[in-house]
């Protein structure tokens, strides 16, 4: 009798066992799940408000009352902080260029054909993706703390009391002095990048500066310098956005404030790198 | 027709009018409710302390009145004007006449001394020329004893000093109200003291009506002209300095030892 009863129970228990499992691991799924679609949430709002973010800025570029004085200052302030470190990266960046591609084209006896291809690739890539880079690092983590301080110690709330409108005075001036002071950033590392080519090119034989020059020019037409230009522009939006938008948006602690400088810097370089990879399909098409 | 004129003048005087007046105020943070159904007024010309733990939503209230905050319900009246009512262009007129002095200061970093006192004085006071901006800016400076420190930095001053700069930025622009954060926090008894008279002299030299939040009994005794105590974001209770210097009640008793 008991065993006969064992013999029904036991299955059934058994089966009972393996529900409660399943059960138990549906739970855990549905938990992560939730947690999942609780991360994507908080992802997506966070993109649904830094546009508005972007369009609140730009709507407050086009109002009346522009702050000249301040954005005319972080122009001046975006060149003062990163032009020695850029000096030092372009030079550096075209002599290693030159002497790394020397033995390659030894090897094809187009030894000719240097400035020419060291000048390409500084304009069309090496220039603008070095400099938005260490632009994003500095300019948009200084925004990003910046802003970030403000916000914390009520300077942006005193702004706002004060009758000033704090997006305007410092969102618009900022973003709009990165968008235009980083493509001139970039065409002066342009420079300073063939500047140390030629010095590379001198390290081995020996070639006048006009001929280096003349050489290197001569490589490099309007569908180079153009898409190149172009791109640099969004570079400077991207890192102006991005860091205001990080700083502006801190939270109330202290340590809200590195926060931002470093996500401002994570995600701004991020952005350069993806726009840089969309101008250049773009550039392909053309 | 003149007595009744005279009448109306009377009624005028002896009824004071207020200037700011709140109106079962509720709001929170996630789902945290920290005014709770509070009302008060500030009437013409008095100074009002609302005393109150840290925490307990002081920095919120005054907020509120300026719309740094939007509360989820209750209505804030500032000169009979609802404040959440208000057009853009109407709140900034709104704002030109309240001083808002922030619990850190919030002086601007990146701006000297002069330049912090000249920013909203060009913004609010437009009608103003260079070489009247420039005698305000001295007076102001001179009021609050920093008439040598206009061409630092706020880093390069001590706490206290960038309080009584923040003070002279606020005032510097004559307020019909004025607004205290905190005024005398993380400052020596000393300092502190400075600070409650300079609020006294702040009343007495422009006329204001001041609200003043503070967690500091002796700054409530030396300004005080009226007294709120917050507990739970309500009103927990209202009077003179007298009537908390006399209450039984032990939570008063605890702040007034
Ligand atoms: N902007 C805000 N976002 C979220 N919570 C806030 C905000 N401002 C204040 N709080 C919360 O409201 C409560 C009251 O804050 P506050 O008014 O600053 O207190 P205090 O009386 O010390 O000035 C605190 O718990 C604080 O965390
Ligand atoms: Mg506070």
């Amino acid at each position: 009798m008991t065993q006969q009863k064992n013999r029904i129970i036991g299955p059934v228990l058994r089966n009972i066992v393996k529900i409660r499992d399943v059960r138990k691991n549906a739970e855990k799924l549905g938990e992560r799940t939730f947690e999942q679609a609780q991360i994507a949430n908080v992802f997506l709002s966070g993109i649904a408000d830094f546009y508005l973010f972007m369009w609140r800025t730009t709507r407050e570029a086009f109002s009346r009352d522009f702050e000249f004085r301040e954005f005319f200052r972080q122009c001046y302030l975006i060149g003062y902080k990163t032009v020695p470190l850029i000096s030092v990266t372009g030079l550096i960046i075209g002599l290693v260029l030159t002497i790394q591609l020397r033995p390659a084209l030894a090897d094809f006896g187009a030894v000719s054909m240097l400035p020419g291809m060291v000048a390409q690739s500084i304009i069309r890539e090496m220039g603008p993706v070095i400099t938005g880079l260490i632009c994003a690092g500095r300019v948009g983590s200084g925004m990003g703390a910046e802003l970030g301080s403000m916000k914390v110690s009520e300077q942006i709330d005193a702004m706002e009391v004060s009758s000033t409108n704090p997006m305007r005075f410092l969102v618009v001036t900022r973003v709009l002095a990165a968008t235009l002071m980083i493509p001139i950033l970039v065409l002066y590392a342009d420079a300073l990048g063939i500047l140390g080519s030629w010095a590379g090119a001198n390290i081995k034989g020996d070639v006048t500066f006009v001929l280096f020059f003349s050489q290197a020019f001569s490589a490099i037409d309007f569908l180079d310098l153009f898409p190149a230009i172009i791109k640099t522009f969004f570079f400077g939006a991207a890192i102006g956005f991005v860091g205001c938008y990080k700083g502006y948006t801190a939270g109330r602690g202290t340590e809200s404030v590195g926060k931002a400088a470093n996500s401002a810097v994570v995600l701004s370089s991020l952005l350069v790198i993806i726009i840089d990879l969309v101008a250049v399909q773009i550039t392909d098409m053309l | 027709m003149k007595a009744m004129n005279g009448i109306l003048v009377n009624e005028v005087v002896t009824t004071p009018k207020q200037v700011v007046e709140i109106e079962n105020l509720s709001i929170g943070f996630e789902k945290e409710k920290v005014l709770d159904d509070l009302s008060l007024k500030l009437f013409n010309g008095e100074n009002l302390v609302v005393l109150g733990q840290s925490g307990s939503g002081k920095s919120v209230l005054i907020k509120c009145i300026v719309r740094l905050l939007a509360p989820d319900a209750g209505t804030i009246k500032v000169f009979g004007e609802n404040v959440n009512e208000l057009s853009r262009n109407g709140l900034a007129e709104l704002r030109k006449k309240i001083g808002f002095l922030f619990q850190s200061g919030a002086l601007y970093d990146s701006m000297t001394i002069r330049e912090n006192l000249e920013f909203p004085l060009k913004r609010i006071r437009k009608e103003l020329t260079k070489r009247e901006i420039n005698e305000k800016v001295e007076e102001a400076l001179g009021n609050v004893g920093l008439a040598d420190t206009s061409d630092k930095m706020p880093s390069q001053l001590s706490g206290g000093m960038r309080k009584r700069v923040s003070l002279a930025r606020t005032v510097v622009v004559d307020p019909l109200i004025m607004l205290y954060d905190e005024p005398t926090t993380g400052l020596d008894p000393l300092t502190s003291d400075e600070i409650s008279e300079l609020i006294n002299e702040v009343k007495k030299k422009y006329k204001t009506s001041s609200l003043i939040i503070t967690h500091d009994i002796e700054c409530a005794r030396a300004t005080a002209d009226r007294i709120i105590m917050l507990q739970n974001g309500e009103v927990y209770l209202e009077g003179k300095l007298e009537d908390f210097e006399k209450s039984p009640d032990v939570f008063i008793k605890s702040f007034f030892k």
